[in-house]
This record gives structure tokens, C-alpha cells and sequence, in this order.
């Protein structure tokens, strides 16, 4: 009976606005779609840099004719000074550190140069005298490159010891600074949202306060008064919070599954089921932005 | 059954008091009258005892219990124990006579069994048997104020509070809706009705209270609007918003 009430009640008001409520819907649909949108990338952040850092290696490059820094003077490496320096990796103080390694010599590293610059101009200008001859390091724990850069970079004929993931920080960086965009968009645009809901509420409640009034009058519980409020608030995030989480499933299904992982075979994306994650978080805020701003926007109305 | 304690109530940004240290005692059973000019304090009364406003200072009592001490989470079931009618009715326009009253008891959470019961006994006895399915609009005015009065009483509360409930009606529909208070009042229902129908206070000679400025000048049993007792002239008590023309008649000896 009392149920069949409040339900009417929210019929009701969600027929009388029917435009705020498709309002209230395209805002939290656009705002989570945002949320969920910066979600999957920081996941996808995160499976990139585990996958991505387990494959960096350090390079410990040796001097050339024509390098001025490090140790180098303009003279190349001598054998004596790589064999060297191949007994420091082997030693009793770095070999627990290091899962492999292998030596790259003017050859190799001309030929992986030919490889990926191919086409380009660049690769004609090139010879095999100009290339690095190189110790090409993988470690135990990529994390710990700063041990072998103090152990080695000191030792005459290297000139200098790299980590690739300093490399791999700088596109990170500007992954996450993407990242950190959409959420900033989301929690502007989730304000908007909160906003809109609890002025949609208002609405609905001064088109209704009569009957409001006479509910107060003859005594109606506050909690009766504010749940047909409150649930339709909830309602109408409810529906833009299904619209968001069909987009971000459709995004990863279309896009990332579809385009993405097809273009770039070796790189692994977030999946469905990370997307299927997702949606109960964007439709549980989605439920409780709308249920808290409702109540506040209704509490006016209750005041005695 | 409602009991004022030097009761004081200022508006916010007024200067002058609404209500000034009223003190006054209603009986169960009781058919009392407020009479005075617009402004006097009449309606702040009535929001007073229906809890929609704090007093500035001094206590009320209603039904024994002390309203400043009702937490606002209890107010609405107070209410249930006050029917209230207006002199503008307040029905609600899209919904039929039945659903009006019946809307009351929705709201308060009575089962569909006990509304199809208390409804069309309500309407017989204030007289709309049959017009249960009409809307507001399709009825005269003294019928909807009946209507008002029939959602006022269906929950049967101790105490019935009417602002003006003649104020739009002609003399003769205004008497059919005093039979029908006064009936109201014969079954143990309190009525407390604010009025500036002299014809009305003058015809029922029930108990009268007149308010000037916020203070209760005159509280006389079986009084009509205008007092016939001889006024005691007390120089010393000034009633500060006496309007011009108006000459108060404190006669605190009546009691």
C-alpha cells in the first residue's frame, strides 16, 4: 500500500521534469563514463608498466672514436677493459642481481639499427663504425638499475650505463598525466552532476508542495516525505550510470579490444573483464551521488 | 489539553512582538474563539500549537507534552493528534474529494481496509455522502470547505484548529459549516477557531479570546465579538499597538 504510494509519488515527479531528469541522465552518464574511463586507464597503466619493466634492461655502453663522456677520451673501449667489466658482472658482489646479459657488438647493434630506423634516412648515413658496443643487462628486480650504474659507470671505457625505463617513465608520465585529466574532468563534471540532481529535486519538491504542505499538516514521517525524492534522484543517475557503464564496455569491446590490440599485437590492453569491474563502482556512485544530494536538496523542505 | 506560558514570539527582523506573554488554558472539550484585528496574533497562535514555529520565550503544552521539548523527528506524529483547516481550503486540486481525504490516511500510513472504512463515514457526516468522486473545482465553496473539514477529522483528533474556516463563505453556507464545528465539538473534539465573523461569535456564545497587539485583552465565557460586560477601566495597563480607532477593553476581572 505505502509502497504502491511512494512509487506512485515517484512516477510522478520524474513525469512532471521529465527534461531536468533527462538532464540529470546525460550528466552522470558523460561524468561516469569519464570515472570510468580514467579507471580502466590507470589499470591499463599499471598491466603496461609491470609488463614493460620486467622486459627493460640496463645498457652499459662502452666509448667510442668520438665520445667525450665518462670515462671515455676519444679511444675506443679496449677488449681488455669490456672483459673487464664483464668480470665485475660476473662477480660474487653483482651477479645475484642480474638474471642475464649478453654483449652487443658494433655488428649487432648496426643491424637492429638498420632494423628499426628502416626507411628512414637516417640509416644510410649510418656505419658500423658509428654504433656502441654494448652490455645489454637484464636484472633480477628492474627496480634496482642504480646498483650496476655505481658499480660500472666509474670503469675505464664505459661511458655510460642506462636504464631503458627512464625511457618508458617519460611516456608513463604522460599516460598518467592523461589519466589524471579525466579524472579531474570526472569530479568536475560529477559536481555538475551533484548540483543538477539536488536542483532537479528542488524542482520537483516546489512543483509538489502542496502536497508537501498538507503531508506536513496531517503528519507525514520526513522519511516518508523525502523517499519518493530521494528514490527519484537515484532513479535518474541510475539510468545515465547504465548508459556509462554500457559506453566503457563498449569503448574497451569496440576500441581497445577491437582497433587497439589489433594495431599493436605485442602490447596487452585491459579486457572485458576489467570493464565488467568497473561498472558496479560507476553505478554504486552513481546511486549514491544521487541519494545524497537529493536528501540534502529535500532536508530544506523538512525543516520545521 | 493546550496550555500557553507567558508565551512571546518575535519574527526575525520585527521589533515588536507577535505574541507578547500570553498566557491561556484550553479545556478538553472546549469551543473556543480568537478574535481581534489582522496582525493581532491569532494565526501566530495557531502555528504555535501546531509546532510550525518555536516560541521567542515561555512554554507551550499540547496534549501534555511540551513542545519545545518535541524533538523535530517526533513533530510529524504530534500532527497526527491536530486536524488543521484554512480559510483557503488546501485541497488538492487533482485529486477527487475521496482522495483527499484519503490522502491523510495514506500518508500516515493507514491500511486500504481502514480508508475505504473511514472515508465515506467522514463524508456522510459532513455531509457530501456521494460526492466522493467529484474534484474540488466541481464543488461550491462551503462544500470545500466541508472537505477540508472532513480530512481535518478523519484520523479523529483530540484537537481541531481553524483559521478562518468562514473567512470566503456568505453568511448562510458560513452557518452550516459552524453546525457542522459545533457537532464536531459535541463528539469531544477541542476546536480553536481564529474569526472576524462577528455574526458567527455573536450567534454561538461559546467561550472568546481577543487578542490586541500579541496580549490576550479579554478571555470571556459565552462571549460575543464585541464584549457586552462593562469594560474596567485600568489606565495603567497600555496596550502599545492599539491601532487608531480600535479602543481595547482589557477586562482582566472577567475571567
Amino acid at each position: 500500500m505505502r509502497l504502491a504510494l511512494v512509487l506512485g509519488e515517484v512516477g510522478q515527479g520524474l513525469r512532471r521534469n521529465l527534461s531536468m531528469v533527462v538532464s540529470v541522465v546525460l550528466v552522470t552518464f558523460i561524468s561516469l563514463t569519464f570515472v570510468g574511463t580514467a579507471i580502466l586507464l590507470q589499470a591499463q597503466i599499471t598491466q603496461m608498466k609491470s609488463y614493460w619493466y620486467d622486459r627493460a634492461q640496463v645498457a652499459v655502453y662502452f666509448c667510442t672514436d668520438f665520445s667525450t663522456v665518462g670515462t671515455c677520451n676519444q679511444t675506443a673501449a679496449t677488449p681488455e677493459q669490456i672483459a673487464q667489466v664483464e668480470a665485475q658482472l660476473e662477480s660474487a658482489t653483482l651477479a645475484p642481481f642480474i638474471d642475464a646479459y649478453y654483449f652487443e657488438d658494433r655488428e649487432q647493434a648496426f643491424e637492429n639499427f638498420q632494423e628499426q630506423f628502416e626507411g628512414n634516412a637516417i640509416a644510410s648515413l649510418v656505419t658500423p663504425e658509428l654504433m656502441t658496443e654494448a652490455y645489454w643487462v637484464n636484472l633480477v628486480d628492474p627496480t634496482q638499475s642504480q646498483i650496476l650504474a655505481d658499480a660500472l659507470s666509474g670503469l675505464a671505457g664505459v661511458e655510460s650505463v642506462v636504464d631503458q625505463r627512464s625511457y618508458l617513465d617519460q611516456i608513463f608520465d604522460i599516460l598518467n598525466a592523461s589519466s589524471f585529466t579525466a579524472i579531474g574532468i570526472a569530479a568536475l563534471m560529477l559536481v555538475a552532476a551533484a548540483l543538477l540532481i539536488a536542483t532537479t529535486i528542488r524542482l520537483s519538491a516546489f512543483s509538489r508542495r502542496r502536497e508537501l504542505g498538507i503531508m506536513r499538516l496531517v503528519g507525514a514521517s520526513n522519511r516518508f516525505i523525502q523517499t519518493p525524492f530521494v528514490i527519484e534522484g537515484v532513479v535518474a543517475a541510475l539510468i545515465g550510470s547504465i548508459l556509462a557503464a554500457g559506453a566503457v564496455v563498449a569503448i574497451v569491446q569496440f576500441f581497445v579490444q577491437g582497433y587497439l590490440s589489433q594495431t599493436l599485437p605485442q602490447t596487452s590492453f585491459v579486457n572485458l573483464d576489467d570493464a565488467l569491474l568497473v561498472v558496479p563502482v560507476l553505478l554504486g556512485v552513481g546511486a549514491l551521488l544521487a541519494a545524497v544530494s537529493a536528501n540534502v536538496a529535500i532536508s530544506r523542505y523538512l525543516r520545521v | 489539553m493546550i496550555r500557553f506560558d507567558e508565551v512571546t514570539k518575535v519574527y526575525r527582523g520585527t521589533a515588536k512582538p507577535a505574541l507578547n506573554s500570553v498566557s491561556l488554558e484550553v479545556l478538553s472539550g472546549e469551543f473556543v474563539f480568537m478574535v481581534g484585528a489582522s496582525g493581532s496574533g491569532k494565526s501566530s497562535m495557531l502555528r504555535l500549537v501546531l509546532k510550525e514555529d518555536r516560541p521567542t520565550s515561555g512554554s507551550i503544552h499540547v496534549l501534555g507534552q511540551d513542545l519545545n521539548r518535541i524533538s523535530s523527528r517526533k513533530v510529524p506524529y504530534f500532527r497526527r493528534n491536530l486536524g488543521v483547516v484554512f480559510q483557503d481550503f488546501r485541497l488538492l486540486p487533482n485529486k477527487t474529494v475521496f482522495d483527499n481525504v484519503a490522502f491523510t490516511l495514506q500518508v500516515i500510513g493507514k491500511s486500504k481496509g481502514f480508508i475505504h472504512e473511514a472515508v465515506p463515514d467522514v463524508l456522510a457526516m459532513v455531509g457530501l455522502d456521494g460526492k466522493g468522486e467529484r474534484f474540488p473545482h466541481e464543488l461550491s465553496g462551503g462544500e470545500q470547505q466541508r472537505v477540508a473539514i472532513a480530512r481535518a477529522v478523519v484520523n479523529k483528533p483530540a484537537i481541531l484548529l481553524a483559521d478562518e474556516p468562514t473567512g470566503n463563505l456568505d453568511p448562510t453556507t458560513s452557518m452550516g459549516i459552524m453546525t457542522l464545528l459545533e457537532r464536531i465539538n459535541a463528539n469531544g473534539t477541542t476546536v480553536l477557531m481564529a474569526t472576524h465573523d462577528a455574526g458567527i461569535v455573536d450567534r454561538l456564545q461559546r467561550r472568546v479570546v481577543e487578542l490586541v497587539g500579541g496580549r490576550v485583552v479579554r478571555d470571556e465565557r459565552g462571549g460575543g465579538y464585541v464584549t457586552q460586560a462593562i469594560p474596567h477601566v485600568q489606565p495603567d495597563i497600555v496596550i502599545p499597538a492599539a491601532g487608531p480607532g480600535v479602543t481595547p477593553t482589557p477586562t482582566e476581572g472577567l475571567r
